[in-house]
């Protein structure tokens, strides 16, 4: 089983993404540099939360255009997984792999804590280890995590069962009080139409310790582990 | 040859950034101020002499990197 981790100028979550990859697989995942242009065989492709650029022009707009994105779109056709984070959420955007786009939280302030998301379904690869409708809580740390998307993209995401989690309270209750960031119907994550990419603004390789808080994460890597082997 | 890139979000979606400077703008008594909205300015030099062949690579540029189409708008001027 072989992860790999493609790390950017500015990528700061990649060493806890490899920790989390490494504690759900066993192995160390590969760390590929964005200016490699090709990619090892891996059954799991990772882009990781940071800052890539400085999020300069807008955040991930640059790195959407190195050289190993070539790669990671042609291997994303092909069906191998990518798990995109926070930034790599937004590299994930810009490059296409996802629709919609990722602006300035609505309060304009960076928010860092942890946030209770509602599982929005489980008939994916990454959160088959949950039930829709299940609570999970893992921490967020952006400053541009406002999901957009037009009304007919929406209908699409809704219709196919792309919402992966939408902000909630400890409940499961989605209200525009727990909409933290002012993202287009509450959404957190959303998957692509065949599946096999998730973005998400939360971060699920931070909550794997439990020495950290509830380990709500483990299920989604465990997960993809199970559907990797 | 230059060229002046302006680029600025699409109507509706919101900018929580020209908000603000709309608020503050009314907190300094500019009560004449309606809606604000926040955008980028982008100069390039260009060694392009053509216009049209100008024009043509810059709104490739927009396209592929300056602007996020799904959200902005950009307008070209070449002086």
């Amino acid at each position: 089983m072989t992860t790999a981790v493609i790390v950017f100028p500015g990528s700061n979550r990649d060493r806890d993404m490899c920790l989390a990859l490494e504690r759900a697989t066993g192995q160390k995942p590969l760390r590929i540099w964005h200016q490699d242009t090709a990619l090892p065989k891996a059954d799991l492709l990772v882009l990781p939360g940071g800052f890539s650029y400085g999020d300069y022009l807008r955040c991930g707009a640059m790195a959407a255009h190195s050289p190993i994105m070539r790669e990671v779109k042609a291997a994303a056709a092909r069906g191998v997984p990518v798990l995109a984070v926070c930034n790599g959420f937004q590299i994930a955007t810009e490059a296409g792999l996802l629709p919609g786009a990722l602006i300035t939280n609505s309060g304009l302030k960076f928010i860092c804590r942890n946030v209770s998301l509602r599982v929005e379904t489980s008939n994916s690869r990454f959160t088959r280890g949950y039930n829709a409708g299940q609570v999970v809580s893992y921490p967020v740390a952006h400053n541009d995590g406002n999901y957009v998307v037009n009304a007919d993209t929406l209908k699409r995401l809704e219709d196919q069962d792309r919402v992966a989690f939408r902000y909630s309270d400890d409940a499961g209750v989605v209200t525009p009080e727990t909409n933290l960031n002012g993202s287009t119907a509450n959404i957190a994550g959303v998957l692509n139409e065949a599946r096999n990419v998730l973005g998400m603004m939360p971060h699920p390789e931070n909550a794997t310790d439990p020495q950290l808080g509830r380990p709500d994460g483990g299920p989604l890597f465990a997960a993809m582990l199970e559907a990797m082997a | 040859m230059k060229a002046r890139v302006h680029v600025t979000l699409k109507n509706g979606v919101l900018d929580p950034q020209g908000k603000a400077i709309g608020h503050a703008l009314h907190g300094m008594g500019f009560a004449q101020v309606g809606e604000v909205r926040q955008g980028k300015f982008i100069e390039l030099d260009l060694a392009e002499t053509d216009k049209a062949k100008a024009k043509a690579q810059v709104e490739e540029m927009c396209k592929k990197l300056l602007a996020n189409t799904v959200i902005e708008n950009y307008a070209i001027e070449l002086v």
